[in-house]
C-alpha cells in the first residue's frame, strides 16, 4: 500500500508542473525589435528548484513576466511560445481565465519586499485580500488564515502584525509576508525573482532556508531568480544560465558547478571571489552585453569569448549535450571537450 | 497626532483672526463710506449725524473691539447701505452660492478623477492625448470668459438657456458649466499624473500576480495611493468655489455672496465687506485644515510622524 501510494507519488513527480516551449518575448525599441526573450524552454517538475541565472538584462526576468503576463503590451510584445499549466496553455487564457491562475497556481515574489507590498494597507488587509480573491471565506476565517499564513513563515506573534502597515516592519519579516501572501492559496509554483537580492546576508540565508523549508513541506515547485552563483549553490536543484536571451547551459547544480561547458558559464564561476586566494584583481569577463536585434544568426556570446571560431560568427548553436546536461556552444557541448578547455580555461 | 491636530486649529484660528483683522483695517483706508451714502453737497451736520449713526465716529481701535467682540454675541453689524443685520444678507445669498459651489464640485470630482484614471491606465493612446489636451485648455481658460462665451452662443444666440439669474434649473446649467470646467482639468491632469507614477511601482504587480483583476488594482491599490495630490488640488478649488466665485457670480448676475461681496465693496459697506471676507477665510482655513488631517488618513506612513 505504501510502496503504491509511494510509486504514485513518483509518478506524479514526473510529470512536470511546467512547460515552456520557444518563449520568446521582444521589446519594440527605435531601432528595432530588441530579443529579450529569444526561444526559451524551461520544464519545471513538482518540488524542485529550478535558478535562472546571468547578469542584468539577459533576459531572466522577462522569462517570468512573460509566464504571469506582467509585461506591458504597449512596449514588448510576445512572439511565440507555448506554456502548459494544468493542461492549460498560458499564453492562451483570456484576462479573467489568467487572474485565476496568477496567485491561485502560479504566485510570484519580487526583489524588495517594501516596494512589493502596498504601503496604505496593513498586512492583515493584503493577506485577506488574496484569499478572499480566490476562495469563498468568511472575514473571520480569512483573518485565522493569515495568522496561520504569517506562522508558517516564522512571523512571530502574527495576530498583532496583521494590523501593521509594511513600513513598520524590517525587510526580512516584509519578504516573509510576502512569501506568505504568494503561498496563501496553496499554489503549484513560486516564482521568486531576486528575492534576497535586497536584503541584509544574514537575512538573506534566513529567506533561502525558508524558501527550501517550504518546498520540503509543501512540495512547490520554485523558480529562483538570480544573478547570484552563489544563491544557486544553496538552494537550487537545476540550473538554467541565460545569455542574451537564450538558455546557454542548463542541467543539475552540481553537474554544472562541477563540469560547466559554455564559456559564459564558466565565466560565471570564475568571477565568484573565493575567500582562500589572496588576488590583486578580480576576475570579470570582458566586454559587456550587447545590445542584439533580432533575428540573431550568431552565437550571441562570441564577442566576449576567448575561444569564438568563424562558425561562432556565422551560425547561431543549438541546446545541445547529454543526459540533462545541455549547452549552446559550437566548441563545448559535452565532457570530451571540457578535458581540452581546461588548458586554456580563465 | 493629538497634539499635531491641536496646533493645526490653533494656527487656523489664528489664521482667520488675522485675516479678519487685516481686512477691517484696510477697508477703513478705501475711503469714507458717508461720502458714498449722503448726495453730493449734503451738509456737514446731516454727514456729521449719519457718521454718529453708524458708529463710524468712535476711534478706530473702539470701532475694532465692539466689532470683533460683536462676532462673540452673534451681532455682525448692521449693513451701511441696506440697513439691515449682515447676518441676515449672508443667510440670504449664502444658499445660492453653496448650491452652485456644491454641485460644481461634485461634478469636478466625478468627471475629472475617471478622465484622469482613464487617460492614465491608456497612457499614450489617443484617448490619452485628447483628455490631456482638452485639459491644458480647459485650465488655461478663464472662467470668466467661458462664462461670457456660453452666455453668447446659448443665451444670446441659440436661446436656449437664460442669460442671468436663479431659480430654475436651467439657470444652473451654464455657472456649473463655466465653474467646472478649469478644477476638471486640473483634476484630471493631476490624477493622471500622479496615478501614472503609482503605477510604475512594485506593489501593483505584486496584487496582478495575486490574481487581482485589472480595474480592482487600478482603483484600489493604484488610485488610492495616488490620491494625496489630488486631494490637495480638490481642496484648493472647493477653497476657491468657497470664496464665492466672485466674478462668475457677476458674470450670470447670480444673487451668492461673491455679488453681496464684490458690491459692497464698491459701496465702502465695510461692515458686509468685513463679515464676508471672514467667512471666506473661515471656510478656506477650515477646507485646508481637512485637507491637512486627510493626508495622515490616506497615508500611514503620514501619521506616525
Amino acid at each position: 500500500m505504501n510502496t503504491e501510494k509511494e510509486l504514485e507519488r513518483r509518478e506524479e513527480a514526473k510529470k512536470p508542473v511546467l512547460e515552456v516551449h520557444n518563449l520568446k518575448s521582444y521589446y519594440q525599441s527605435r531601432d528595432g525589435e530588441v530579443p529579450a526573450v529569444d526561444g526559451v524552454d524551461l520544464t519545471l517538475y513538482p518540488g524542485e528548484i529550478v535558478g535562472i541565472v546571468g547578469e542584468s538584462g539577459c533576459g531572466k526576468s522577462t522569462v517570468v513576466r512573460s509566464l504571469m503576463g506582467l509585461m506591458d503590451p504597449v512596449t514588448s510584445r510576445r512572439e511565440a511560445g507555448t506554456a502548459l499549466f494544468e493542461d492549460k496553455d498560458l499564453f492562451q487564457l483570456s484576462e479573467k481565465e489568467l487572474c485565476k491562475v496568477r496567485g491561485k497556481g502560479i504566485s510570484m515574489i519580487f526583489q524588495n519586499p517594501l516596494s512589493a507590498l502596498d504601503p496604505v494597507y496593513t498586512i492583515g488587509n493584503q493577506i485577506v485580500e488574496i484569499l478572499k480573491n480566490h476562495e469563498r471565506i468568511t472575514d473571520k476565517e480569512a483573518r485565522e488564515r493569515a495568522i496561520e499564513l504569517l506562522r508558517q513563515v516564522n512571523i512571530p506573534s502574527p495576530e498583532l502584525r496583521l494590523n501593521q502597515y509594511p513600513h513598520e516592519l524590517s525587510g526580512g519579516m516584509q519578504q516573509r509576508v510576502v512569501i506568505a501572501i504568494a503561498l496563501a492559496c496553496n499554489p503549484k509554483i513560486l516564482i521568486a525573482d531576486e528575492p534576497t537580492t535586497a536584503l541584509d546576508v544574514t537575512v538573506q540565508a534566513q529567506i533561502l532556508a525558508l524558501i527550501r523549508e517550504l518546498r520540503d513541506r509543501l512540495n512547490i515547485a520554485v523558480i529562483l531568480i538570480t544573478h547570484n552563483m552563489g544563491v544557486v549553490a544553496a538552494i537550487c536543484d537545476r540550473m538554467f544560465v541565460m545569455y542574451g536571451g537564450v538558455v546557454v547551459e542548463e542541467g543539475r547544480c552540481e553537474e554544472i558547478f562541477s563540469k560547466p561547458w559554455h564559456p559564459y558559464t564558466r565565466g560565471l564561476l570564475a568571477a565568484i571571489p573565493s575567500i582562500d586566494e589572496d588576488k590583486e584583481t578580480l576576475y570579470t569577463i570582458p566586454g559587456q552585453v550587447d545590445a542584439l536585434k533580432a533575428p540573431v544568426n550568431f552565437c550571441r556570446f562570441q564577442k566576449r569569448c576567448s575561444y569564438a571560431c568563424s562558425k561562432c560568427r556565422e551560425e547561431e548553436p543549438e541546446l545541445s549535450g547529454e543526459d540533462g546536461h545541455l549547452s549552446r556552444c559550437w566548441v563545448f557541448s559535452g565532457s570530451d571537450d571540457l578535458e581540452q578547455a581546461k588548458v586554456v580555461a580563465p | 497626532m493629538k497634539r499635531y491636530v491641536l496646533m493645526r486649529v490653533l494656527k487656523a484660528i489664528f489664521t482667520i483672526w488675522a485675516v479678519y483683522t487685516l481686512v477691517f483695517f484696510l477697508t477703513r483706508v478705501t475711503g469714507d463710506p458717508v461720502d458714498w451714502l449722503t448726495q453730493a453737497g449734503a451738509s456737514d451736520s446731516a454727514k456729521e449725524t449719519l457718521r454718529r449713526n453708524l458708529g463710524l465716529d468712535l476711534p478706530l481701535w473702539e470701532q475694532y473691539v465692539k466689532s470683533f467682540v460683536g462676532l462673540f454675541t452673534g451681532d455682525t453689524g448692521t449693513s451701511y447701505y441696506y440697513s439691515r443685520e449682515v447676518s441676515d444678507l449672508f443667510a440670504e445669498r449664502i444658499w445660492p452660492t453653496v448650491s452652485l459651489g456644491s454641485i460644481v464640485f461634485v461634478v469636478t470630482i466625478v468627471v475629472g478623477l475617471p478622465l484622469g484614471v482613464l487617460a492614465a491606465v491608456k497612457h499614450n493612446s489617443l484617448l490619452d492625448r485628447l483628455t490631456m489636451s482638452l485639459a491644458v485648455i480647459g485650465s488655461t481658460l478663464p472662467n470668466f470668459v467661458l462664462g461670457i462665451l456660453l452666455i453668447f452662443i446659448f443665451a444670446l444666440t441659440l436661446r436656449v438657456l437664460p442669460s442671468g439669474g436663479t431659480g430654475t434649473v436651467k439657470n444652473y446649467i451654464m455657472p456649473i458649466i463655466a465653474l467646472s470646467v478649469g478644477p476638471i482639468a486640473s483634476v484630471a491632469r493631476l490624477t493622471r499624473s500622479s496615478l501614472l507614477d503609482v503605477i510604475g511601482n512594485d506593489y501593483l504587480d505584486f496584487v496582478r500576480s495575486k490574481g487581482m483583476r485589472e480595474w480592482k488594482v487600478v482603483i484600489k491599490h493604484g488610485l488610492r495611493n495616488a490620491l494625496i495630490p489630488v486631494i490637495t488640488i480638490l481642496g484648493s478649488q472647493l477653497s476657491a468655489l468657497i470664496g464665492g466665485s466672485v466674478v462668475v457670480e457677476t458674470v450670470f448676475a447670480w444673487p451668492g455672496i461673491g455679488t453681496l461681496i464684490v458690491t459692497s465693496a464698491q459701496q465702502r459697506d465695510f461692515p458686509v465687506v468685513v463679515f464676508g471676507v471672514l467667512v471666506i477665510a473661515a471656510s478656506v482655513t477650515f477646507v485646508n485644515l481637512l485637507v491637512d488631517l486627510s493626508y495622515g488618513l490616506l497615508d500611514p506612513r503620514i501619521r506616525k510622524s
